[in-house]
């Protein structure tokens, strides 16, 4: 009995402990999820069952129920397809992106002539995409082929793009089954799209292959491992949570990239029907969750963590 | 004695087999070496292209774009461009207050990143997964989805209909994001803390606790300089995330003239002051102004980029 009241008397006890400093650490961030996020997801949730109208600055809400979500799904013309569309485009792209930025990692993590010159520029799409640039970037191009010249980036970034009908014969005469067609011709029609958008993931990467301690990988020559046993047993399993942060980068910049989210925010700048844009941002912002949280699952099953 | 029999006597001597691993090797690597510079110019110029258009275009005058024979390099190149963006940008103090207004924030979200990132990642409490799920919850529901209850709620802070935190000309809202973690992409910088900091051997932590460093003398002294790699990439990310944001400058800081905003309204002042419409003159004072926008962030990359090696074998830890 004493000696378990002991530490007790001195304070809390490990556990305890534990807790008040780890809820200190995320205090900050405690209040700010709170006050900043859930409350606006709240309100958002509140938006999507009512018409909101604005009227002398105030907000005026008539209560709908279910109307809106009826509406984004049976009536809108376009969400409902585009929606399975963005999670089709990322379910192709995401695992795309991340071998290529890893590929890319591991190739600039060598040593060779001009790295520092050649990581410099897979800094640039960092840069680049932001909305800044990209906008101005675009709106100059209308500008400078205005009228019947001017080409939608959808036409331009298919006439730069690799002739695909090609590679579609080729596979087709290999009988190679259709759907590894669409998946294949998908990832050459969006090379472009995938070297520009691993720009973070590259970074990422890289970062986590220059934490790996020298001496494993000393220690694995010295026991006559190969480069390919050495990428498998070293390079892998200590990249491997830094892993689930890109796929999650990927998802979430693939999602905020796509055309949901566009069309959810034009139907309150264009038509200023607040109910609906807020019942289109939730509703496929939970979808993306749901993607999101099976494909962490699968991975996480094999991340090798030191705890 | 016939060949094969003679060949294979040759094959199993020792100089051959010496000679046969000597060239193989050098060959593969030969080999290796050439398809690997393959793929990085490969993909260094799909990267490029864009950009070396946009630089050759901020030296070309208007003649040289009409003329079908130039296609990167002007026949007349001219600085009228680069000075009309410099002067309609109001390029240098801008570029101060941009890089004063990013840097500190970028700084801002480090601390406050690496502090959350570290209670997520070695500390066992209740309701810690939960919570985490909204770290994740957090950067997967994109901003512009609840724009308008954001709005509000910083016109109206908390529902008191006096406490008006919007400010044309300061970045308050910002601040107070920046601050709690839930700024521009924070959600994302707790995530690689946290990660990286699970990666961090736990032994180096135990042994500090063991000579009697407090929670926060740990996280100071042994933690962050072991995550240097992260903190150079958290910082270069944030710093270029909130020099190039127009979305929480436009919400939420009207009035503001950092680059971002000078970028997007350079070439309506430009044919405003100059009296112009001609989109040709518009766009090249525009490209001037992208060159001119990118060219202090890729120096800051290059300036911050041999910190990216000094990570735990710098340090000398772990081993």
């Amino acid at each position: 009995m004493e000696n378990e009241k002991k530490p007790k008397r001195k304070g809390l006890s490990l556990r305890g402990r534990q807790t008040v400093s780890g809820y200190l650490f995320i205090a900050p961030w405690l209040v700010g999820i709170t006050v900043f996020f859930l409350y606006n997801i709240i309100e958002a949730w509140r938006y999507s069952f009512n018409v909101l109208v604005m009227e002398d600055g105030k907000r005026i809400f008539t209560w709908v129920g279910l109307d809106n979500y009826y509406f984004i799904f049976r009536e809108h013309t376009t969400f409902f397809v585009e929606m399975f569309e963005s999670i089709f485009q990322m379910i192709v792209n995401v695992p795309l992106i991340i071998f290529f930025a890893l590929f890319m990692a591991i190739l600039l993590n060598r040593q060779f002539m001009g790295r520092g010159m050649v990581r410099a520029i897979f800094f640039l799409p960092v840069i680049m995409a932001s909305a800044a640039i990209a906008d101005t970037i675009e709106m100059s191009y209308g500008m400078l082929f205005g009228g019947v010249e001017y080409i939608p980036p959808e036409v331009m970034r298919e006439q730069t793009g690799f002739n695909v009908g090609s590679i579609i014969m080729l596979l087709a005469n290999f009988q190679v089954p259709p759907q590894v067609v669409e998946f294949i011709v998908e990832a050459i029609a969006n090379l472009h799209e995938i070297i520009r958008s691993a720009g973070v993931q590259i970074l990422i990467f890289l970062a986590a292959l220059q934490s790996i301690p020298p001496s494993m990988y000393e220690v694995a020559q010295i026991e006559g491992a190969t480069s390919y046993e050495t990428f498998w047993k070293i390079t892998i399993p200590m990249v491997s949570p830094l892993i689930i942060t890109n796929v999650v980068y990927t998802v979430v910049d693939t999602y905020a990239n796509s055309e949901v989210v566009e069309t959810a925010r034009d139907m309150y700048v264009m038509e200023n029907n607040f109910g609906a844009s807020s019942a289109m941002s939730l509703s496929t912002a939970l979808l993306v969750c749901l993607v999101l949280f099976a494909i962490c699952w699968l991975i996480s099953r094999r991340v090798f963590y030191y705890d | 004695m016939n060949i094969k029999s003679r060949f294979n006597e040759w094959a199993n001597s020792p100089m051959a087999k010496n000679n046969v691993q000597k060239w193989g090797g050098r060959t593969k690597n030969f080999i290796f070496n050439i398809v690997m510079a393959i793929i990085i110019v490969g993909v260094c110029y799909t990267i490029l292209a864009p950009v070396i258009a946009i630089i050759s275009r901020t030296f070309m005058s208007p003649q040289d774009i009409g003329n079908p024979l130039v296609f990167l390099f002007p026949q007349e190149p001219t600085m009228y461009n680069l000075q009309m963006a410099v002067r309609y940008m109001d390029y240098v103090s801008t570029l101060t207050r941009t890089f004063i207004h990013a840097g500190a924030f970028a700084v801002l979200s480090v601390v406050v990143a690496s502090f959350v990132g570290y209670g997520f990642a070695r500390f066992k409490f209740p309701g810690v997964g939960i919570l985490f799920g909204l770290v994740i919850l957090s950067i997967v529901v994109p901003v512009q989805s609840y724009m308008i209850p954001m709005f509000l709620n910083f016109r109206f802070f908390l529902g008191q209909s006096d406490w008006n935190l919007i400010n044309p000309n300061y970045p308050i809202p910002l601040l107070l994001l920046t601050l709690t973690g839930v700024g521009i992409r924070s959600g994302l910088y707790i995530f690689i803390f946290r990660q990286f900091f699970r990666g961090i051997p736990k032994d180096i932590e135990e042994a500090a606790f063991i000579d009697g460093a407090g929670t926060f003398g740990t996280y100071m002294k042994i933690m962050l300089p072991n995550a240097i790699p992260a903190v150079t990439t958290v910082f270069l990310f944030a710093f270029v995330w909130h020099y190039n944001d127009t979305y929480y400058g436009g919400l939420l800081m009207t009035g503001n003239s950092l680059m971002a905003a000078q970028l997007g309204s350079v070439g309506w002042t430009y044919s405003e002051d100059q009296d112009t419409r001609n989109p040709i003159f518009i766009q090249l004072v525009v490209f001037a102004a992208v060159s001119l926008a990118i060219a202090p962030i890729l120096t800051l990359y290059l300036f911050l980029q041999r910190f990216f090696v000094e990570g735990l074998e710098r340090s000398g830890i772990v081993g």
